[in-house]
């Protein structure tokens, strides 16, 4: 299996607060891995570095062997539903075509036959029947959906979706699941940002604990341990003090 | 906020003036109250009822109550019988012309404003910072509102003739934003905020009073944006020279913890 | 044409203008950099008037437009400094303004330039002014620059309409396919700075800020699809321009001040009686459809 990404040595702030601190981790393709941590983790934080929408200290990245910049088109990312503004004058099936501004190019409008994918993309999630509704008329499920919607017609190898769980009703989080192991299927590859540690064992092959850093990484059965849950959240403070304290006496 | 009610208060003091024909001081500012609330209602009416966002309800409020203003001031100005004078320093402000009975209605209107945040201080402060948990505790958070928007008002009414709607929100923006560079206590915030406000005052005015026909609102602001720029770089505890310093020590940091990799990943696998 | 006429279609170029950038900006949220920029443009204004000792148009729309840049750029540095973004705007703008009305004062006292005119602008004084075109006969100076401004604005908004589209709805996603987020923010502000100095001469800097953002507000109760929203916006538009002008007339009073009045009323009927996001049809039939 080949490494679709690759982080090494990832720091990153918020003004005064360092909220990431020497990140490193390798995705291979094919998976299906969900960022876990507490809240203030960096979670949110780690995929906006990643994909260049937040500032970092120091380290590097880089996708499919390359920067970032040379194949953004392989790259489809979700963001967390409340980031926008659902009462943007729009409809589902608008949203949706959206994820192909990016194939379709600077000043061209987007034609019959994109008009098309995006009702198959909206089919799939099962929302076909919602494409000419009004975004705001959609209930919290639904629009996640669309988003997904928009993520799959951006036709990527690696996706990064923020917490696209996050308050969905049962039928949403099914059809989301079923989505996200047929992309697995397809050889695609989905880094999700999850809160649920109940649902882990089941969604998911590979587990990233991070808390400011990565604590630790690796396949579910392996790494989904009790220890590590404990390490994550709740030995957060003692731990990182320790690995400072060990710094320390080695400089 | 500040700035669509400070313009908002334009008709009301035209409205005022052509009701009573006079341009009595303590009347132009019962108009300029009672058109500014009305705004300040209206605001709160479209945000509530539409999905329509606040800046865009306040922006939609602040021009067209201007608008409105502006068609009345023409029309006074046509019918004028000589006396309208002075009125367009509501726009621009022109402390000169104030009089003494006006500047007695002044200090005492200003006065009232300091008793009542002084009265209600804690209060005050707990509303700011957490409203929930003030309703907790028995305070009426729409009657704190209403009486802060009240006295918000009423401050921007007595600013007016001073240095006139349009820059009027300035006053009351620039020296709470500057004070907030040099103290992390609200109380010395509030009290340096207002050092701030008088020093940009007395200094703007006296500066306008030396060529003639000199405006006194944007002197007045001139100064308090250039105490607001020595804050902004020297502040003492936000200022963009002590971040610097706490981000350069920050990033050193980050870079000296940068570890000999096995020992941080100690926790993987 | 009669001198009614070429003042009713420079402000129905106003309207139509203001109407498609307003809709921008109020999806935006930035409704208030109107109002800040349609102040600080007047610093822009004297500056170019003192260094280039005249009053022509085009200085002053480069002297504006940079003016309208500058405030989006400083406003931008202080919230990334930490301040509100609301007091930021604040604090910019009003500085910016002082400063012109200071150099008017002391500076430019004599000139043809004062604050009254800035602000309030005189439409009627448009028709008198005017260049000659080939081919065409003589157009008022301000109606010509109106024509070129909304040729601008079309263009900049028609070609890049899905960009701006999702970069209004969807910045983060609209950054991560590699559409330049803030290199468009910029633009938009240039955009509304260009917009707000053409429509200076006729309708003055605060009666802009009315017609940015009254317009499109309307329009935003109406309909749920962002093309017919920029539409019935400039139809708005149109509408408060004609309606102000003939009340103006009709009261013998300030044209300029009409017409922002005039984007009140069309509001305020909107508000009550708009099928879908109205007073009244929301008192009848309570939003259930919200989340």
């Amino acid at each position: 299996m080949t490494d679709v990404l690759q982080v090494e040595k990832l720091s990153a702030a918020y003004r005064k607060n360092i909220i990431l601190n020497d990140v490193s981790f390798t995705i291979p393709q094919g998976t299906l891995t969900c960022i876990v941590g507490p809240n203030g983790a960096g979670k949110s934080t780690l995929i906006k570095v990643l994909l260049g929408l937040h500032p970092n200290l120091s380290g590097d990245v880089s996708f499919f062997g390359e920067l970032l910049k040379n194949v953004k088109k392989k790259v489809g990312y979700v963001p967390q539903r409340g980031s926008v503004d659902w009462d943007f004058p729009t409809d589902a099936l608008d949203v949706v075509m959206m994820g192909m501004y990016g194939q379709i190019g600077w000043v061209k409008w987007p034609n019959k036959s994109h008009k098309e994918k995006a009702l198959d993309a909206l089919r799939k999630v099962g929302m076909a029947d919602y494409a000419n509704r009004q975004i705001s008329e959609l209930s919290g499920g639904q629009q996640q959906r669309v988003f997904l919607a928009r993520a799959l017609i951006q036709n990527a190898d690696l996706y990064f979706m923020d917490e696209p769980l996050a308050g969905v009703d049962a039928a949403t989080e099914r059809a989301i699941m079923a989505i996200l192991r047929e992309l697995k299927k397809e050889g695609k590859t989905v880094l999700v940002v999850h809160h649920d540690l109940q649902t882990v064992e089941d969604y998911f092959d590979q587990v990233l604990f991070l808390n400011r850093t990565v604590v630790a990484h690796g396949a579910i059965t392996s790494t989904f341990t009790a220890n590590n849950i404990k390490k994550t959240y709740g030995g957060t403070v003692r731990w990182l003090k320790e690995g400072i304290g060990i710094v320390h006496s080695t400089i | 906020m500040s700035d669509a009610l400070s313009h908002a208060a334009l008709p009301g003091v035209v409205i005022s003036f052509l009701i009573f024909q006079e341009k009595d001081f303590f009347l132009l500012i019962i108009g300029a109250t009672i058109s500014a609330l009305l705004g300040a209602f209206l605001i709160m009416l479209i945000k509530s009822t539409t999905r329509i966002t606040s800046d865009t309800a306040m922006g939609l409020i602040l021009a067209v109550f201007f608008g409105g203003g502006i068609v009345l001031l023409t029309v006074v100005n046509r019918n004028s019988n000589g006396n309208q004078a002075g009125l367009d320093s509501f726009i621009y402000g022109q402390a000169a012309s104030m009089i003494w009975s006006d500047v007695v209605i002044t200090t005492i209107l200003a006065a009232t404003v300091i008793l009542i945040i002084l009265i209600g201080f804690k209060e005050w402060k707990l509303l700011l910072f957490d409203p929930n948990f003030a309703k907790g505790l028995n305070l009426s958070i729409k009657g704190m509102n209403t009486v802060y928007l009240i006295i918000l008002v009423l401050t921007i009414v007595i600013g007016i003739q001073a240095v006139g709607v349009i820059l009027m929100s300035a006053l009351l923006i620039i020296p709470p934003v500057s004070a907030r560079y040099w103290t992390h206590s609200f109380r010395k915030m509030m009290w340096l905020s207002g050092l701030f406000g008088g020093m940009a005052g007395t200094i703007g005015t006296t500066i306008s009073a030396l060529g003639s026909g000199w405006p006194t609102g944007p002197f007045i602001v001139m100064i308090s944006g250039l105490i607001f720029l020595l804050s902004l770089f020297f502040g003492a505890k936000k200022g963009i020279v002590v971040e610097y310093l706490i981000f350069r020590n920050k990033k050193n940091e980050v870079l000296k913890l940068m570890p000999p990799a096995q020992i941080v990943r100690e926790g993987k696998r | 044409m009669t001198y009614s006429a070429w003042i009713l279609l420079t402000a129905s170029l106003v309207g139509i203008s203001c109407g498609i950038v307003g809709v921008f900006l109020i999806l935006r949220r930035m409704a208030m950099m109107a109002d800040a920029i349609s102040h600080s443009v007047l610093l822009g204004i004297v500056v170019a008037y003192l260094l280039t000792q005249s009053l022509s148009g085009i200085h002053m729309l480069i002297g504006a437009a940079l003016a309208g840049v500058f405030t989006t750029f400083l406003v931008q540095w202080l919230h990334s400094n930490n301040v509100q973004h609301e007091a930021s705007i604040g604090v910019v703008f009003t500085i910016l303004f002082a400063l012109g009305v200071i150099l008017i004062a002391t500076k430019a006292g004599n000139a043809h330039l004062d604050v009254q005119h800035a602000l309030m602008g005189e439409i009627a004084f448009i028709p008198w002014n005017t260049v000659e075109i080939p081919m065409f006969g003589d157009m008022p100076v301000a109606t010509l620059i109106l024509l070129l401004v909304l040729a601008i604005i079309i263009l900049i908004i028609g070609l890049f309409y899905k960009e701006w589209k999702i970069t209004t709805f969807d910045s983060a996603l609209a950054a991560s396919i590699g559409i330049p987020v803030l290199g468009m923010h910029y633009l938009f502000m240039t955009l509304v700075s260009v917009t707000t100095v053409a429509a200076f001469d006729a309708v003055g800097a605060i009666m802009v800020v009315a017609m940015l953002i009254a317009p499109a507000a309307s329009a935003y109760l109406w309909t749920d699809n962002l093309f017919k929203m920029i539409v019935i916006s400039s139809i708005f538009g149109i509408l408060s321009a004609i309606a102000g002008y003939y009340f103006a007339v009709w009261i013998d009073s300030s044209i300029s001040g009409s017409m922002a009045f005039a984007t009140g009323i069309v509001f305020f009927i909107s508000f009550i009686f708009s099928p879908r996001h109205g007073l009244l049809s929301n008192k009848i039939r309570p939003s259930t459809m919200k989340s």
